[in-house]
C-alpha cells in the first residue's frame, strides 16, 4: 500500500436486492487514521455497504478498495488487512474471552509467541485483564463489545469496521468504547464505524451522513453543523407530537422534528419574532407551551435539513 | 407462527408425507420375498414346485443355480432371501411315497420376515403334498403305496437364532450416525447463522473449504466415537456377532458420515432457525427410517416406494452394516453398496457445500 493511498476508496458502489436499491451508488474515500462515521436511520444502507467493503456481499456495481485490496477480487488479501465487528455480538459464548481471542488469533495466523504478545497489547489497550477467564455469555454487554472488538482488532488490521458497536450499551460504557475508538485512531488505525446517535457521530473525524442508500453529506461533525443555514429553535410544549403537525404546515418553518419530548424548529436567518409566531400557533390548536428558547444546530437538525431537501427534489 | 412460512410449510406437508410413507412402507406383510432355486431333481414334481412359486405373490422366484454350493454366494450377496434346494432323489421319494426331502437355506439376517417367510414356504410345499396325494387317490381311486410326505430340511444362516437384536442393532448403528451427523450438523450450522459467528468467520482469511471442512471434523469425529460405542454395546451387551472387516465397517462408516454432513449442510441452507432445522431434519430421516429397511424390509413395499428407496443412503449403509456384521462379507460382496454410497456422498457432499458456499 502507497503512502499516499486513502484507507478506503468507494466509487459508485451500489447494491440492489432484486429490485431494491440498497446502497445507491456511493463514492467516498477515508483516509490513514480517520474515524469515519456513517450517520443514518436503520435501513439506510449502513450495514450493507459495510458488509461489501468486508467482502461478506459482492458490489453489483461500483468498485472499492480497502487497504490497497479490492474487494470483490481480491477478498482474501482484504480479509487480512481488516478487521470487522459485527452488529450481532458474534463471539462464542461459551467460550471465555481468552479463548475467544486464541481462536481468532489462529485464525488469522498467529502464532503462538505473536498471539501472547497480542494479547498482552490488548488487555492493556481495552482493559480486559479481569473477564479474560470468563466464559462471553456471563458478560455484560458493554464488556461483550469490547471483547469482540479485541477479537476484531487481534491481528492489528490497518482498517476496522465497526457496526453499531455500542447498541444495547449504556451511557458510560459507550463513552469509554469511543475512547478506545479514539485510541485505535491515534495508533494509525483507520476506523470505519456506523451509528444512529448523533452524540457518537460528534465524536467522528468525519462522517458520512446515509439516507436511502444514498451519501447526502459528508463532512466534519463540525463544518456540517457550521454549514446549516438559519437558526434553531426548541420548544418544550404539552404535546409534542401535535404541536410538530401544528408547525410543519407553516410557511416560516424551514423543517421541523422531535427530539426527545421537545419540538426543534429551524427558521430562515432573520425570521422576525419567532417565539411569538410559534407560540400564536400553537396557542390557536390548544397546545400549551412552556419554554421557547434558540439553540445552537445539532447534526440531527442538520440530518433532518437535508432530508427535507432531499425529500422535495423527489418530489419535483 | 404466522411470521414463519418455512415452519408453517414443513408442519403441513411433513404429515401428509410421512402419512403416505407409513401407510405403504410400514407394513409387516410378507410379500416378495427373493428366492433362489436349485432344481437337481429336474422333474415334472419340482417343475410344479418352481412354477407355484413363480406365482405366488408371497415369493419372487429370481433364478436358478445348478450346484448347491452356489447358493451360499447367491445368499451371500443379500440377493436371495431363500435358497431351496431340491435333490436328485426328489421326485422319485415323492412317486414311491417316501418321505421326500427339500432343503431350505434361510438368510436369517432379517429374523423377522424369514420365519414368515420359511413358514409360508412350508405351507406351500405342504400343500403341493397334499395335492399330490388328491390327485393320486383321484387317478388310482384308493390309496397306493405310502401317502407321499415333503420334508423340509431349514437350515438358517447369518442369524442362526433368529434373534432379532442381531437384525435390528447393526441397523440401529447406522442410524445413529446418520442422526447425530445430520442433526448436528444442520443445527450447529443454522445456530451460528443466527447467532452471528459464521459472519465473523467468513471475515477472517479462513477459505470456505476450511471452514467447512473445519466444521465437519468435529462431528464426524464425535459421530465415530459414538459409533465405536454402539459397536461394543452391540457386542458384548447384545451379544451381536460382528464376523466382518471392523476397519471396512468403520471406513464405510466414514463415507456414509460424508453423506450426511452433506445433507446437513443442505438442511441448514434451507432453513433460517434452529426450530425450523430440526423439523427439517426430522422430515428428512423420516422417510430415510421407514424406506430403508430398517424395520420393514423393502422387497415388501410397493413398486413406486421401492424405487424412492434406492435414493436413500442409509439404505445402502443399512445393508453394508448387516452384511458386515451378520454375513461376514467383504467388498467383493458390498461393492455395489459402497459404490453407491460413495457417489451420494459425493453429490450431498458437494450440493452442501455449494450451497452452504451460496448462503455465506
Amino acid at each position: 500500500m502507497a503512502m499516499h493511498e486513502a484507507a478506503v476508496v468507494v466509487h459508485d458502489l451500489t447494491k440492489r436486492f432484486g429490485s431494491f436499491v440498497a446502497v445507491d451508488r456511493i463514492s467516498f474515500s477515508i483516509e490513514r487514521g480517520e474515524v469515519f462515521g456513517f450517520l443514518g436511520p436503520n435501513g439506510a444502507g449502513k450495514s450493507t455497504t459495510i458488509r461489501m467493503l468486508s467482502g461478506l456481499l459482492l458490489p453489483s456495481e461500483g468498485t472499492a478498495t480497502v487497504a490497497g485490496a479490492d474487494v470483490a477480487r481480491e477478498a482474501e488479501e482484504l480479509r487480512r488487512r481488516i478487521g470487522y465487528m459485527p452488529q450481532l455480538f458474534s463471539l462464542y459464548s461459551d467460550l471465555t474471552v481468552e479463548e475467544n481471542l486464541q481462536f481468532y488469533g489462529g485464525l488469522y495466523g498467529l502464532g503462538p509467541s505473536t498471539l501472547s504478545g497480542r494479547m498482552a497489547q490488548l488487555q492493556e489497550l481495552l482493559g480486559l485483564g479481569e473477564v479474560l477467564g470468563r466464559l462471553t455469555s456471563t458478560l455484560s454487554t458493554g464488556w461483550r463489545q469490547r471483547a469482540a472488538l479485541a477479537c476484531a482488532i487481534v491481528h492489528e488490521p490497518p482498517v476496522v469496521f465497526l457496526d453499531e458497536p455500542t447498541s444495547g450499551v449504556d451511557q458510560s460504557a459507550r463513552q469509554q468504547f469511543w475512547d478506545l475508538i479514539a485510541d485505535l485512531a491515534a495508533d494509525g488505525t483507520t476506523v470505519l464505524v456506523t451509528t444512529h446517535l448523533m452524540e457518537e457521530a460528534e465524536r467522528c473525524t468525519r462522517l458520512g451522513m446515509i439516507s436511502r442508500g444514498k451519501i447526502i453529506a459528508m463532512d466534519s461533525p463540525h463544518a456540517l453543523m457550521a454549514g446549516l443555514d438559519g437558526l434553531i429553535f426548541v420548544a418544550e410544549v404539552e404535546r409534542p407530537l401535535e404541536a410538530l403537525q401544528a408547525l410543519a404546515g407553516q410557511p416560516w418553518v424551514r423543517d421541523s422534528a422531535l427530539s426527545g419530548s421537545r419540538v426543534r424548529v429551524r427558521v430562515a436567518d432573520g425570521t422576525a419574532d419567532v417565539e411569538g409566531q410559534l407560540r400564536a400557533v400553537l396557542d390557536s390548536a390548544g397546545i400549551a407551551v412552556e419554554r421557547v428558547r434558540e439553540t445552537r444546530p445539532s447534526l440531527e437538525d442538520v440530518f433532518v435539513a437535508l432530508v427535507g431537501d432531499a425529500g422535495e427534489g423527489e418530489a419535483a | 407462527m404466522r411470521r414463519d412460512p418455512v415452519l408453517i410449510r414443513i408442519l403441513i406437508i411433513a404429515p401428509i408425507f410421512q402419512l403416505i410413507m407409513f401407510g405403504y412402507a410400514a407394513t409387516t406383510d410378507v410379500t416378495n420375498v427373493p428366492v433362489v432355486i436349485v432344481d437337481q431333481s429336474n422333474s415334472p414334481e419340482s417343475r410344479a414346485i418352481t412354477n407355484s412359486i413363480r406365482g405366488s405373490r408371497y415369493f419372487d422366484l429370481i433364478g436358478h443355480v445348478r450346484d448347491p454350493r452356489e447358493l451360499k454366494t447367491v445368499l451371500d450377496a443379500g440377493q436371495a432371501q431363500l435358497a431351496l434346494h431340491l435333490p436328485l432323489e426328489f421326485a422319485r421319494d415323492l412317486r414311491r411315497g417316501e418321505v421326500a426331502q427339500v432343503m431350505l437355506y434361510v438368510d436369517g439376517t432379517d429374523s423377522v420376515t424369514a420365519n414368515t417367510a420359511a413358514s409360508y414356504m412350508v405351507r406351500m410345499l405342504q400343500g403341493f403334498a397334499e395335492g399330490v396325494v388328491v390327485e393320486r387317490m383321484r387317478l388310482r381311486g384308493g390309496a397306493t403305496g405310502g401317502m407321499p410326505q415333503i420334508e423340509m430340511v431349514p437350515r438358517v444362516w447369518y442369524n442362526a437364532d433368529l434373534r432379532s437384536a442381531n437384525y435390528m442393532v447393526p441397523g440401529v448403528f447406522g442410524l445413529i450416525i446418520m442422526i447425530i451427523t445430520v442433526a448436528w450438523t444442520a443445527q450447529s450450522v443454522v445456530r451460528e447463522r443466527q447467532v452471528g459467528t459464521l459472519e465473523q468467520l467468513l471475515v477472517t482469511p479462513v477459505r470456505p473449504l476450511e471452514l467447512l471442512i473445519g466444521k465437519s471434523i468435529p462431528y464426524a469425529v464425535t459421530a465415530l466415537i459414538s459409533a465405536t460405542e454402539i459397536m461394543l454395546l452391540a457386542i458384548f451387551w447384545f451379544k451381536v456377532p460382528l464376523r466382518g472387516s471392523i476397519p471396512l465397517l468403520f471406513a464405510l462408516a466414514a463415507v456414509f458420515i460424508v453423506c450426511n454432513l452433506g445433507l446437513g449442510l443442505l438442511i441448514s441452507t434451507i432453513t433460517r432457525t434452529q426450530q425450523q432445522a430440526i423439523m427439517a431434519t426430522f422430515f428428512f430421516l423420516m422417510p430415510g427410517v421407514l424406506l430403508s429397511g430398517f424395520m420393514f424390509p423393502v422387497s415388501n413395499m410397493p413398486w413406486i416406494i421401492r424405487q424412492v428407496a434406492w435414493l436413500i443412503p442409509y439404505r445402502y449403509f443399512l445393508e453394508i452394516c448387516r452384511g458386515i456384521f451378520l454375513r461376514g462379507v467383504g467388498l467383493g460382496v458390498l461393492w455395489p453398496q459402497a459404490v453407491a454410497l460413495v457417489v451420494f456422498a459425493i453429490l450431498l457432499f458437494g450440493a452442501g457445500a455449494l450451497a452452504f458456499r451460496k448462503r455465506l
